[in-house]
């Protein structure tokens, strides 16, 4: 193994520096004593954030994103995990083109979908619904949660799940007891990053959220379009803390690389 | 399990496959429908069939401008990717674990963080009174104040950003595929550092190379909030495109078209590149 030379360290460093620069400069800037924009900062201040508190259209915000991530992500692993089991045990007509089916909200460019969902959703009726988040988000977000799952599958040893049928025990049983804890892990990994998918995602809602129902991203995203003011720095630079939070969190769980790499190779 | 295995994997998976048929083929089928419907001022949506959508989208300029900007920027974004995220990966691969541990939270953590955070960064940066203006005008590289806000270069610098995660991601999944052994190998028989680079690493990582590129590629293309927020109003890409069609001219029909050509375009250039990276390098893949 031989290791990085310094001119391989200075190109890592620069790299570095891109990749940090706006995220830190989102966070120096939300600490700003000023009523304005202002880098360098003269002095820190929590005065924005305490700011946030008084915008109860982002809070409002925040608390339907939390729900509408959480709501999305569980009924996309509850339809990923027998999919997943079909497709991972099962050679079947058609098999192939399931596949692709459950994986292409990959591929489709999220414009695409919202305006597909826009279109839909103002013909029967759900159109500014919760509900309608909620649908669109599954779609979204079950490709995610199916490529965990379905990597887990493949690696169980089917003959522990003969063993448990040959001593008696009924199929739900044997899934319950023998088969879900196996996949555990590819079902928790799923269904963490389709919380973190549908909670960022923002393309496709900004078509189908109404004033009243929106997200967090969404509305962030349409207050930056007319306006930039320390607001929004400070509300982003809570959501990048909490995100770095998450993101350690997850590193000692799972580690970050077996997130996405495990999720890179279909 | 017990049950009938030609029964079985539709019962499995039949909840997943309605709700697909019902929210992905069917808003599908309805939008490019739509795309041949009428549209007027005043009468709306019109459910009478017309070509007029499509052939205003292929025969205007305007149209071509917007497309071709889409082309553009990310194909320029895929390039710099490439140029930044391989040795980037290359160098990652090489590192300790503990600080490759520390370093991929760097690298790939932000892909965890809201598109729109990261891009206000950019926001913030960029401008004649931003700091990258600051920094260039202390250093003497520019005279006058620069403003990346608002300019193809901007959005391209910031979509950069968004996407080259996904191209260190693909390239360190190849890098870690490769034996050591026959890097080592080759500096045994006397071969330099880049030799080994050019003629022993690169040749293996290249299916990587090209399938992160596709995904950059294909993102880059699609991009919306990051080229609405650093391009703004005036500076249009397809996909900001089609937004103002929805959302202001209220021209769904026309959106529709555009939507389907984005649509079209990437599914083309996604399947056909897969296709061609697979033939071409079928044994890397075993």
């Amino acid at each position: 193994m031989r290791h990085n030379g310094a001119l391989a360290l200075a190109f890592h460093a620069t790299f570095v520096t891109f990749i940090l620069a706006p995220i830190v400069v989102v966070c120096a800037v939300a600490f700003t004593p000023e009523g304005y924009l202002s880098l360098p900062t003269k002095g820190f201040s929590l005065r924005w954030f305490k700011a946030i508190l008084n915008y109860p259209e982002f809070l409002r915000a925040f608390r339907d994103s939390l729900w509408l991530a959480a709501l999305s992500s569980t009924i996309a692993i509850g339809l990923a995990v027998p999919a997943a089991l079909a497709i991972a045990r099962y050679r079947f007509p058609g098999r192939e083109a399931m596949t692709a089916l459950f994986l292409s909200p990959l591929m489709i460019p999220h414009v695409v979908l919202g305006i597909a969902f826009l279109r839909f959703f103002s013909q029967i009726g759900l159109s500014g619904s919760f509900l309608g988040l909620i649908l669109s988000h599954i779609i979204v977000v079950l490709p995610f949660a199916l490529r965990l799952v379905l990597a887990a599958s493949y690696g169980i040893d089917q003959r522990i799940e003969h063993a448990a049928i040959s001593l008696g025990a009924n199929s739900f049983v044997t899934f319950r007891r023998v088969t879900l804890p196996l996949i555990m892990p590819g079902v928790v990994s799923g269904w963490v990053l389709a919380f973190i998918n549908s909670f960022d995602e923002v393309t496709m809602t900004v078509f189908i959220a109404s004033p009243s129902t929106t997200t967090l991203p969404v509305r962030l995203f349409l207050y930056i379009q007319d306006n930039i003011d320390p607001l929004v720095t400070s509300i982003s630079a809570s959501l990048i803390l909490m995100t770095a939070v998450l993101m350690i969190v997850l590193d000692r769980l799972f580690g970050l690389d077996r997130l996405f790499l495990g999720s890179a190779k279909s | 399990m017990t049950t009938n295995p030609k029964l079985a994997p539709l019962l499995l998976s039949g909840p997943a496959l309605l709700v697909f048929i019902g929210l992905v083929l069917a808003p599908l089928v309805m939008t490019a429908l739509l795309s041949f419907y009428d549209w007027g001022q005043y009468k709306g949506i019109v459910a009478e069939f017309t070509i007029k959508n499509w052939h205003e989208v292929i025969t205007d300029e305007y149209y071509y401008e917007i497309f071709g900007r889409t082309l553009r920027i990310a194909l320029f974004v895929t390039a710099i990717s490439v140029v930044i995220g391989v040795p980037e990966a290359y160098i990652l691969n090489r590192m300790s674990p503990q600080w490759r541990g520390v370093f991929l939270l760097v690298v790939i953590g932000p892909l965890l963080i809201s598109v729109v955070a990261r891009t206000l960064g950019w926001a913030l940066l960029f401008g004649s009174t931003g700091l990258i203006s600051q920094a260039l005008l202390t250093l003497g590289a520019v005279r006058e104040p620069i403003d990346l806000m608002f300019t193809e270069s901007g959005v391209v610098i910031a979509l950069t950003h968004v996407l080259v995660p996904f191209m260190v991601l693909a390239v360190m999944a190849a890098l870690q595929r490769l034996n050591p052994d026959v890097e080592n190998a080759a500096m045994s028989l006397g071969a330099s550092g880049f030799t080994v680079w050019r003629r022993v690493i690169l040749p293996q990582i290249v299916p990587g190379i090209l399938s992160g590129s596709v995904i950059v590629f294909a993102l880059a293309a699609s991009a919306f909030a990051t080229p609405a927020i650093i391009g703004g109003r005036r500076l249009k890409v397809a996909a900001t495109l089609a937004y103002d069609e929805f959302l202001n001219t209220l021209n769904w029909p026309l959106g529709a078209a555009i939507a389907m050509i984005l649509l079209g375009a990437l599914v083309a250039i996604i399947v056909g590149s897969n296709r061609l990276i697979e033939r071409r390098y079928a044994q890397v893949f075993e």
